[in-house]
């Protein structure tokens, strides 16, 4: 017999969970006891919970596995918002477990009561209140299942207090399986829909395949690899699907979309078949008018989620499925068929795409002792030999380290994509590194984002995460800058602070790690080489940068996708 | 075009709010909307009119679709269908009106079911179009007070939504 805290807490085990990231408070107390006096979920406080969710998140995106949150009701709950918003819009599954008050007490406007599952509603996938404390093991099996199927997501389970009151013992069972009449996400794809595709795409002249973070998170990669080599097609990733396909490869044309490569943004202008494989033709994709965007292309999209297909750019093929399974089918007809692709063109597209690629848009120019933001993840990416776990925050520093670190694995890069989550870098660092615990972890930031969830160092301290934040400090709100000077006149309204910055170095001291500044560019590399050396113990990098600099290529808003700013001064 | 979804929803606490919560949050609109229990006491039935092109349609039963409290869902407006509403209606009534109103009644086909020296109220079913034009005879007549269910439906012949 158990309470409905202890219940709890075995459901999670039973789930295969071994850590949670959380912050007690009144209405949670019952569960922290139960947490207290076991030992097979591992619980890490956090300072805040925006960083327990972050942190959580983290972690599912390293792993696959979802990452799991528990806090108090009321500004415990409130606090997980913007986590839960970050999970929500990049499809990661969570699960939220938030403190409620005692069942009677529900709408009274009781001490430290929100309607959390009211609250959360538009930013989850689904969400429980627990009404009974029998039916723990039942939402807790649902919960899991809801937020790992299909397109992943968060899922809120808001437990009155007095349902986890130890006092009560019931006989507990955790269910095998589950079953949702409502709810059954596709296992395959539609077969006469995938041949047709396949025919489109073997008779296509100047194909492009487009995957995205859903290939990261379906686990599709080497499927979409091997497509892709048996092709001989050009291939981009968005900023959430880098890693999808290994950017050092030859057919890797980089990043597409606003920051994206030349190459890669005029492949897909100029393409007449474009294979969209877990993307959604985000608006920092396609520009903003749609009705440019690639004139010719026929188009095939792979997507789990029905609601994402023809939502902007109408999809010519639609194939609603799981896409490792699409993709399986895909390589199978592929590989008997090959001939048909017409290897003159396809010869010739690569030409075209070699002539871009020449144009080498992510060149740096080195001005003496400066160092440039692009050249600190040109220097980590060498000091890492490329295979760190990166985490970033959002801002400039993300679209450097999206362009410049070139990322061969899934589950390598870790950032807020679809949100654009200040805050989310350091946390979601932990949430890797105690996943992790012997990789190298560096969370890319700005001294703008850092600050946004700076109390998480001591939580790094309290686990001893050996953490290396490279601190990317243009003293600015770099991307708001950048903008300003774009389309403000370089009116820079609220986006600088320089003289009110605090001493990094002291700071990640007084939490008890380590810190240094590099401002030379020639001890660039051998201090970054220093830092990542230390194996122990976090490192905070403060870099001081170019405060210039900008992030191109850059879409002309309201263009085409081939219409770029270059630089300052060059433009498609 | 105005569309009529209907469908069968778990009868759970916060499934109606999820569904009302999707329209306002990716800014569908909804004109009317109906929800009550069925013979299955697990299941709701609900259904909503909004209007929207083709592909915001698309889009609506989609996202309509992925709440996992929504069981089957329906656009009725694609095949042949019934839709029917309720209304009552609130007038005042004196003198010459007094018969005037209760001809207009007979003629929809529509009931006085409450009545005082001053006031009927009329009761009147049919399609919203049809409770719209009542409302248009009366002019010159002090409308009171208008209470519409909203649209229900239900598809023709042997197609049926259950489960
Ligand atoms: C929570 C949050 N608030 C505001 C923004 C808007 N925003 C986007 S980038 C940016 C500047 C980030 O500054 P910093 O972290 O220093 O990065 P930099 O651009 O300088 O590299 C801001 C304010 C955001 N993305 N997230
Ligand atoms: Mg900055």
């Amino acid at each position: 017999m158990l309470s409905g805290g202890e219940m709890l807490i075995r459901a999670l085990h039973d789930e295969g969970v071994d850590l949670i990231f959380g912050y007690p408070g009144g209405t949670a107390l019952h569960i922290y006891d139960a947490i207290f006096q076991q030992d097979k979920v591992n619980h890490i406080l956090v300072r805040h919970e925006q960083g327990a969710t972050h942190a959580a998140d983290g972690y599912a995106r390293a792993t696959g596995k979802p990452g799991v949150v528990l806090v108090t009701s009321g500004p415990g709950a409130t606090n997980t918002i913007t986590g839960i918003a970050t999970a929500y819009m990049d499809s990661i599954p969570m699960i939220v477990i938030s403190g409620q008050v005692t069942r009677n007490a529900i709408g009274s406007d009781a001490f430290q009561e929100t309607d959390m599952v009211g609250v959360s509603r538009p930013i989850v996938k689904h969400s429980f209140l627990v009404q009974r404390p029998e039916d723990i093991p039942s939402v807790v099996k649902k919960a899991f299942h809801i937020a790992t199927t299909g397109r992943p997501g968060p899922v809120v389970i808001d437990v009155p207090k007095d349902v986890t009151d130890p006092a009560d013992k019931f006989p507990y069972e955790y269910p095998e399986s589950v079953k949702l009449r409502s709810y059954s996400p596709p296992q395959k794809g539609h077969s006469g829909q995938i041949k047709k595709a396949v025919e489109i795409l073997l008779s296509a002249k100047k194909p492009i395949i487009y995957a995205g973070g859903g290939v990261v998170q379906g686990e599709g990669s080497e499927e979409l690899t091997q497509l892709t080599q048996a092709l001989g097609y050009p291939i981009t990733n968005t900023l959430m699907g880098l890693g999808a396909y290994p950017a050092t490869d030859k057919q890797f044309l980089g990043m597409l979309g606003m920051h994206g490569t030349y190459e890669a943004n005029m492949a897909m202008h100029e393409s007449d078949v474009i294979l969209a494989v877990g993307a959604r033709f985000d608006d920092r994709v396609t520009n903003s008018d749609i009705s440019k965007f690639c004139p010719n292309a026929t188009i095939l999209h792979i997507d789990i989620d029905p609601a994402s297909i023809s939502k902007t750019v109408t999809a010519h093929i639609p194939i609603v499925g799981p896409v490792k399974a699409v993709l399986k089918e895909m390589n199978e007809q592929v590989d008997t068929a090959l001939s048909a692709i017409d290897a003159d063109a396809l010869e010739r597209w690569w030409e075209n795409i070699e002539h871009w690629r020449e144009r080498n848009c992510l060149a740096v120019k080195s001005e003496g002792e400066v160092i440039k933001p692009q050249q600190v993840i040109q220097a980590l990416y060498a000091v890492t030999e490329g295979d760190a776990y990166v985490t970033s925050d959002v801002g400039q520093h993300q679209m450097f380290a999206a362009q410049y670190y070139h990322f061969d694995k899934p589950r390598r890069w870790i950032n807020s994509g679809g949100l654009g989550t200040m805050g989310f870098g350091l946390p979601a660092a932990m949430g890797v590194q105690l996943a992790y615990p012997d990789a190298t972890v560096a969370c890319v930031t700005g001294e703008g984002s850092i600050q946004m969830c700076i109390q998480e160092l001591s939580t790094c301290k309290q686990c001893e995460l050996p953490i290396k934040i490279v601190n990317i400090n243009n003293e600015a709100l770099g991307m708001v800058r950048q903008w300003q000077d774009m389309q403000y006149s370089g009116r820079h309204s609220h986006s600088t602070y320089a003289d009110s910055l605090p001493d990094f170095v002291k700071l990640a001291e007084a939490y008890g790690h380590v810190g240094i500044r590099i401002e030379k560019l020639s001890e660039l590399e051998t201090k970054l080489a220093e830092a990542f050396a230390i194996k122990d113990k976090l490192v905070f990098i403060d870099v001081v940068v170019d405060q210039n600099e900008h992030v191109y290529p850059m879409a002309i808003r309201g263009g085409a996708m081939n219409e770029m700013f270059l630089s300052k001064t060059e433009r498609t | 075009m105005r569309r009529i979804i209907s469908m069968l929803m778990e009868n759970e606490p916060g499934a109606l709010s999820r569904v009302v919560g999707l329209f306002s949050q990716r800014n569908y609109n909804i004109n009317s909307l109906t929800v009550a229990p069925t013979d299955d006491s697990t299941l709701s039935r609900l259904t909503v009119t909004t209007i929207g092109d083709d592909r915001k349609i698309e889009q609506i039963v989609k996202h309509l679709n992925k709440l996992v409290d929504v069981v089957k869902l329906v656009d009725l407006t694609e095949g042949s269908h019934l839709e029917r509403e309720l209304m009552l209606i609130k007038v005042k009534v004196n003198g010459a009106q007094r018969a005037e109103v209760m001809r207009l009644a007979e003629i929809f086909r529509g009931e006085i079911v409450d009545v005082t020296t001053s006031i009927y109220v009329v009761q009147l079913s049919g399609t919203s179009k049809k409770l719209d034009a009542f409302i248009a005879a009366l002019e010159g007549v002090q409308v009171l007070e208008v209470v519409r269910t909203g649209v229900s439906g239900i598809s023709r012949s042997d197609k049926v939504l259950s489960l």
